[in-house]
């Protein structure tokens, strides 16, 4: 460790915790339906995938940007009460293995209709932001990172303040937190899962258009969901704090670990070394980063 | 004297028991004869090595209720063990290598079953996925596994057992048939003793287990062990009785996700139903693009046929869910008491 290049090491880090963002986009996803209906929804990268899909085929038959921003925020919505209407309702008080079941048909159905619609070819995306790395105090950074960091965060404080101050929010909240009580109050639980799903649905958008820009629209964009899932492990399914900090503990041990462990084993080990640290994390303490304390992960 | 032939008939047990002959008879007499070598190598054997890997997932999930999505990774250990242990140890008998393979794949299953002990529910679901992208890794980057087989794909060697060569579609039938018929009467024998109902407490409330004496952590990770070795054994199967090669894409998410179908579908702690399901999960692919084909003609590429299958998939999945949360074979068990109480009531009143 003679010339070691601190400069690098910095970079790689820095690469990773943007890396990790992008994760974190698509686990705010997932944690907003765990969290109300206690559903993992393994359809999240399927609706990632469909949003994206939508959204560029649009685009390129000459919808205007934000006509077709706005389209595909109403077929998400569609989708969203659909879901809730076809599969959700007639599936209630069913065991959470079973809804999952029911997600993963979910997910086969969603792909193969968007790629049935769109087509299976590969489509770029360009949203106007230019991935040009610049250089910070001797760090490069791609500015297409930093953006997409921004527009997280943005997302996370709009998601905050819409669970803190409006009446939705807060009918999502005590849905959260006791279902039954939820009822005996007078909330109607299937528009409020109606209503998250299209929240998860707008989310799935998001994170669609920034990792449609990044990797182009196709099918591999319904695979970010095995990137969400050790954030996920990792922060806790409920929490959405705990996805964001989730996402930046996985994407810079990520990179870190490719960078300067990856090449002892002949590289490619980005694909279980997520799920590594987060078995590893849960074996030190089981409770998770955040999320309940007082239950045992369950 | 007759009361007494329809009240040994009518108990369970002895009916379950001739069922089950009646089905040997036909598995062993009767197809070997009129199965065509399209049946019985495109069907019948992937249908049964698919049954086993569903038994096996089932003794995890449906009995002991921790749900893994890494089940083909523990396919894949089984196939690419066996096969090593053939090329490497000269003059193993197959049956040896069988074990010997089932055993490993055991190990691999104890090892990410340990998180269990800790995690429950999703979240061990979850990191279940960690084995299956870690053995899909190693079998696909150290050379060693695969022999240095430049393209990763090996083909699979005879099967023999006992100076006996099990060769062509009818001969890989038996094999399997044989191999299943073993394994799946030792998993019936296992969910019945006290270890099966170990399992069964421990899904169905964790601490009542633990408070009458039953020891947890050490069941849990028998469970991961035995549902990991058949399911090793049905990997074997897979690649050297069905495909005939082994190669780790064979066992990617995609085969893990079909097996839990399978015992959804079928219908969950039971072990006849991972038969119904996978029968229902091998064979309607088929129908369908049967269907397509016959349907539509040339109309439509082989793409949008996929994605229709993928589609069509999907929505089963979710309308069996809805309409039978219990399975195919609550259904099948509904559809015979009803048949049987109608014999029963025709035989009353005359």
């Amino acid at each position: 460790m003679v010339n070691f290049d601190f400069a690098f090491l910095i970079e790689v880090l820095v690469g990773g915790l943007l890396a990790g963002v992008m994760y974190s986009l698509v686990a705010i996803g997932f944690v907003l339906i765990y969290k109300t209906s206690g559903v993992l929804n393994f359809a999240q990268g399927a609706m990632v995938l469909f949003a994206a899909l939508t959204f560029v085929s649009l685009l390129e038959r000459g919808v205007p940007f934000w006509l077709s921003l706005i389209i595909t925020l109403a077929v998400m919505v569609i989708l969203g009460i659909a879901v809730e209407r076809v599969v959700l309702r007639p599936l209630v008080n069913q065991p959470p293995i079973t809804l999952f079941m029911a997600t993963l048909g979910l997910s086969y159905i969603i792909e193969g209709a968007a790629q049935l619609l769109w087509g299976t070819q590969v489509h770029g995306l360009e949203l106007g932001i230019d991935d040009t790395p610049f250089e910070i105090a001797g760090v490069l950074i791609s500015k297409f990172d930093l953006v997409a960091a921004a527009i997280a965060a943005g997302m996370v404080i709009l998601l905050t303040a819409f669970f803190r101050y409006t009446r939705i929010g807060l009918a999502f909240r005590a849905v959260a937190d006791d279902q039954f009580a939820a009822l005996a109050v007078g909330l109607r639980l299937p528009q409020i899962w109606a209503a998250v799903w299209t929240a998860a649905g707008m989310v799935a958008l998001v994170a669609g258009l920034m990792w449609g820009a990044r990797l182009g629209v196709q099918f591999s964009l319904s695979l970010v969901v095995l990137k969400a899932l050790p954030v996920l492990v990792l922060g806790g399914f409920d929490s959405i704090l705990g996805a964001i900090v989730g996402g930046l503990l996985i994407g810079a041990s990520e990179k870190l670990a490719e960078v300067y462990i990856g090449p002892m084993f002949g590289g490619g080990i980005e694909g279980w070394f997520a799920y590594v640290v987060a078995l590893v994390f849960l074996l030190i303490r089981p409770a998770g980063l955040f999320g309940q304390k007082l239950v045992e992960r369950a | 004297m007759s009361t007494i032939a329809t009240k040994i008939w009518t108990t369970p047990r002895l009916r379950a028991w001739l069922a089950a002959l009646a089905l040997l008879i036909v598995a062993y007499g009767l197809v070997p004869y009129f199965g065509t070598t399209y049946l019985l190598e495109a069907i019948l054997t992937p249908f049964l090595a698919l049954s086993l890997a569903a038994v096996g997932l089932n003794l995890l999930t449906g009995y002991a209720g921790q749900l893994s999505l890494g089940t083909a990774a523990f396919m894949a250990t089984g196939a690419f063990a066996a096969y090593n242990f053939n090329l490497r140890i000269h003059g193993l008998p197959l049956t040896v290598s069988l074990l010997l393979a089932g055993a490993c794949a055991a190990a691999i299953g104890i090892l990410f079953g340990l998180p269990s002990l800790r995690l429950r529910g999703f979240y061990l679901a979850v990191s279940t996925l960690a084995a299956q992208f870690f053995v899909q890794w190693v079998l696909t980057k150290f050379g060693w596994f695969s022999n240095n087989n430049p393209s990763g794909v090996i083909d699979a060697p005879p099967l023999s057992l006992f100076g006996f060569s099990f060769e062509g579609p009818l001969g890989r039938y038996l094999f399997t048939l044989t191999v299943v018929v073993i394994l799946t009467a030792v998993a019936q024998r296992i969910v019945s003793t006290q270890t099966g109902h170990d399992f069964i407490a421990i899904r169905d409330n964790e601490l009542a287990a633990r408070v009458i004496g039953i020891p947890v952590l050490r069941t849990k990770l028998l469970a991961f062990g035995l549902s990991s070795f058949i399911v090793g054994v049905a990997g074997v199967l897979w690649a050297f009785a069905y495909l005939r090669t082994v190669e780790p894409a064979g066992f990617n998410l995609d085969r893990s996700f079909q097996i839990v179908f399978i015992i959804i579908i079928g219908g969950l702690a039971s072990i006849r139903g991972a038969f119904f399901g996978a029968a229902l999960i091998v064979v309607f692919p088929v129908i369908l693009s049967c269907l397509g084909s016959w349907l539509f003609g040339g109309l439509f590429d082989s793409g949008i046929l996929d994605m229709s299958q993928r589609i069509i998939l999907g929505l089963l999945i979710i309308i069996f869910l809805i309409v039978e949360p219990n399975g195919l074979v609550a259904l099948w068990d509904r559809l015979s008491q009803s048949l049987s109480s109608i014999t029963a009531s025709k035989r009353n009143h005359p």
